[in-house]
């Protein structure tokens, strides 16, 4: 590898301080931080340190997120053959898949890391690691049939507003993927919700009885009597569960398989990324006010059938799982304390039920619950530190 | 009285080179230095000039703020040298060393209750700036008495040298530093010992507290938090185990007798073992010939806390460890030993690396930094190693933006830089922590003591 440190450090002189392109080191950095961890040690203090940097833990993210890339790719080509009721290879489907995610990606990447080294280059910042978690996001939560220039749009927006004006990655207060889902729901309300962006039935005839609605936004009308995508009313709800935990029904690219996730989830608690606090708490909460919900629903609203879905399907559908595991975790803009993360995962579960049940205009509540409790989370922790800092003050005045 | 303290936040960090237990005598060194830099918050004036003969004992400098306070030489011969740095910053006063020791005579303190007199005698011979001041970590000042005095015998550092070991021929001199010590606290003693070290553990006149866990556990500040927290406005001292045995030896005879059994550790040492020598001994003369290799790092001190010090550079004052450890200054290729590797050679507290799988493994771990400096992101790794009820990261950032309020009401009053040295390997961030708080207890000293 000397061959590529040689190349490197022959075009250096270009972005030094001085040189031609000095204008451009940040993009020189990025580069060379990226095949070579740099030869900077230690001055004082702890003269060895960690292997772990930013860099492993935010690939370590991104390993975490390719099952649900990976199944997401499958399901939005197996979503397209069922709604037209043709026969398809599993080749097919993914390559119809791929046909539909990857410019998503691409997209979101492009945009995304080019707002950033602008960014950057401006400022004479160095280029740091957060969007490469945050490109990878942004595809997954989307529909598949999203319009790219909207993708673009809501990534530049989100880049800009969420993360760089707060001074970049570490300083956010909003999760900046979440930010960019919610900038196209709010925006374009009609193209991000409804019928049309989940399923692609384009290039046929599609089945009787097909609605290409989420089970979301059929609970709100027939309740638990959930349609699979091809029209066909499923038999029990336990099998409508099985295929939504295993992913097979309509919704955003990553976010349908709760295996898949679960896969994810493991992968992320077992390295230490994510807190299993926000993660365990958070799916408490779901369940907590799922069965609330459950219990006094038939009693207080009978006309409302969402709250008669059992709480246990509540959790697979939608994207509950995967914006507690892989959003509600982002350390940057969730709780930092640890009794902290308990009690905001724990109010994402709560608020994310009451937003999806109670209100019919938002057949999700998880990306709403989120960024609400993002903007809480220095709350909660003022208080739980406030805990601390009592303490002392406690003992001071008892010695 | 004992208490067991079990310690369970922390990390023991498993480095190649431990010390075996054998002690030889280093080489005699010809140059001794004594560094104020190993005093924080000290403004050393100098005693003598540049070519004074000295005994053993003689004052060379003294603190500007308390001047009782007298720093002295650990041999007899001639001022060879005042370095200074930038500013005419004195870095060294360097004393070229008589063949045969002179030393100064003083009253030696071998009993008693005259607090007075005890307290002259140490603040002549130079051996009060062995007593450490909390909070801050400044030198006690000789006017205060302070509410506990705590000591640490276990010391669980990487590659840290064993005090039982290093000190097993001098459990008289100790005893008689830990009645000193006694005499000067205004409430106890306090020490911490190694479960199931009864040769410290049978100390009189003492509080024993027995500690177990991993490091920082053996930190005398983690004994502190876990006894008798410190409160704003209380102040205690605290003595490096390893330094007792200086001060009651010096005590009984009158005489300053520098002396110290140091561990020379570290992978890039050909055999690890102890070695006596001298407070202040030029590197060279305990290194001397026995490293391995020529890009390496030595550091007087452990590779957490330890300074950085030059082969020609000297031993420093509270030093009883000089740890080597390889160079990290070349860069590593991402795939092959960077960030994307599979990391079999590489470790971490984290379970991204795969060294979790072989737990006793030791590891001969470089100086590089692994990584560049990154805004805080990831969190909950400082709390899982820092056995304090204090937030780590929130204490940090109020520091960061000099929120003198925030820092008192989180506790900075009961840390010192040493406590947050596992958080600073650990931090993903690579930020310098341990700096970080070193400016912020200057800040706070800034505020209060002026």
């Amino acid at each position: 590898m000397k061959f590529v440190e040689n190349l490197l450090d022959n075009v250096k002189p270009i972005f030094d301080k001085g040189g031609k392109l000095e204008k451009l080191y940040p993009m020189y950095d990025a580069l060379e931080t990226f095949a070579f961890v740099p030869d900077h040690t230690t001055k004082k203090g702890a003269h060895i340190r960690d292997s772990i940097d930013m860099k492993r833990t935010m690939f370590l993210v991104i390993v975490a997120l390719i099952p649900c890339l990976l199944f997401g790719i499958y399901n939005t080509g197996y979503q397209h053959y069922l709604a037209l009721q043709e026969e398809a290879s599993f080749i097919d489907m993914v390559l119809f898949g791929l046909w539909k995610a990857l410019p998503l990606i691409i997209v979101s990447y492009g945009v995304g890391l080019g707002v950033e080294f602008i960014f950057c280059i401006i400022k004479g910042h160095s280029i740091q690691e957060g969007f490469l978690v945050s490109g990878m996001l942004i595809p997954l939560i989307m529909p598949m049939d999203v319009p790219l220039w909207m993708v673009a749009i809501a990534t530049a927006f989100a880049v800009l507003i969420a993360k760089e004006v707060f001074g970049g990655t570490g300083m956010n207060i909003l999760n900046v993927a979440l930010t960019a889902r919610a900038f196209l729901f709010f925006a374009y309300p009609t193209m991000m919700s409804g019928n049309k962006v989940w399923v692609n039935a384009e290039g046929g005839t599609v089945v009787d009885g097909y609605t290409g609605e989420t089970l979301l936004s059929q609970a709100i009308t027939q309740g638990a009597n959930f349609y699979n995508t091809a029209g066909v009313q499923y038999a029990s709800v336990s099998e409508s569960f099985m295929d939504s935990f295993l992913g097979f029904i309509p919704g955003s690219i990553g976010e349908t398989s709760v295996l898949a996730i679960l896969i994810g989830a493991a992968i992320l608690l077992w390295t230490g990324v994510a807190s299993w606090r926000i993660i365990i708490s958070g799916i408490a909460g779901g369940a907590v006010m799922g069965l609330i919900f459950n219990l006094v629903g038939p009693e207080v609203a009978p006309e409302n059938l969402y709250l008669q879905v059992p709480w246990w399907h509540q959790l697979v559908i939608g994207g509950f799982m995967f914006g507690v595991v892989f959003m509600a975790t982002d350390p940057v803009s969730a709780a930092q304390t640890e009794k902290g993360k308990l009690i905001y995962g724990f109010l994402i579960g709560i608020a994310a039920m009451i937003i999806r049940i109670v209100n019919p205009a938002y057949p999700e509540g998880i990306m709403l619950a989120i960024l609400f409790m993002n903007v809480m989370a220095p709350t909660i922790d003022h208080y739980v530190i406030q805990g601390n800092i009592n303490k002392r003050l406690k003992r001071l005045k008892t010695a | 009285m004992s208490k067991a303290i079990k310690v369970k936040k922390g990390a023991n960090i498993n480095l190649m080179g431990e010390a075996e237990k054998k002690t030889a005598s280093a080489q005699r060194a010809s140059v001794f230095a004594i560094k104020p830099d190993d005093f924080f918050g000290t403004i050393p004036k100098l005693s003598l000039k540049e070519g004074a003969e000295v005994k053993a004992g003689t004052s060379l400098f003294y603190d500007k703020a308390k001047t009782r306070v007298k720093f002295t030489s650990p041999v007899s011969g001639e001022i060879v040298e005042v370095k200074r740095g930038a500013k005419r910053k004195i870095l060294e006063v360097k004393v070229l060393a008589d063949s045969e020791i002179q030393y100064e005579t003083f009253t030696p303190w071998t009993g008693g209750t005259d607090r007075e007199s005890l307290v002259n005698t140490m603040l002549e011979m130079g051996l009060w700036p062995f007593l450490k001041q909390r909070p801050y970590g400044v030198v006690a000042n000789p006017d205060d008495a302070p509410r506990d005095i705590f000591v640490s015998f276990n010391n669980t550092a990487p590659l840290a040298p064993k005090a039982s070991y290093a000190l097993a021929e001098e459990k008289d001199d100790i005893q008689l530093a830990l009645d000193a010590l006694n005499l000067l606290s205004e409430g106890a003693v306090h020490i911490g010992v190694e479960a199931g070290d009864n040769f410290f553990g049978s100390m009189s006149n003492v509080q024993v507290h027995t500690v177990s866990g991993p490091h920082p556990a053996g930190n005398v500040g983690v004994l502190i938090h876990h006894v008798a927290p410190i409160n704003k406005g209380e102040t205690v001292w605290t003595v490096s185990g390893m330094d007792l045995a200086i001060i009651g030896r010096s005590l009984r005879a009158g005489q300053f007798r520098a002396e110290r059994t140091v561990a020379l550790v570290g992978s890039e040492v050909e055999a690890p073992q102890y070695y006596t020598t001298m407070i202040g001994a030029k590197i060279e003369s305990i290194v001397g010939g026995k490293l391995i290799g020529d890009n390496y790092r030595i550091i007087s001190g452990d590779p957490l806390t330890g300074d950085a010090v030059e082969i020609e550079g000297h031993l420093g004052f509270f030093s009883s460890q000089i740890s080597v450890l390889p160079e990290g200054d070349h860069k590593k290729f991402f795939l092959t030993d960077g960030w994307l590797a599979p990391g079999f050679k590489s470790f971490s507290l984290s379970k991204a690396f795969p060294s979790w799988l072989t737990p006793g493994k030791k590891y001969r771990l470089d100086t590089n930094l692994n990584g560049e400096e990154r805004a805080f992101v990831v969190t909950g790794e400082l709390e899982r190693v820092f056995p304090f009820e204090i937030y780590p990261m929130q204490l940090i950032k109020s520091i960061m933006v000099n929120d003198i309020d925030a820092m008192e009401k989180l506790g900075i009053y009961e840390v010192l830089p040493e406590d947050f040295a596992v958080c600073e390997f650990a931090c993903t961030s690579k930020i310098n922590i341990q700096q970080v708080v070193e400016d912020g207890l200057a800040d706070m000293r800034k505020e209060f003591e002026s």
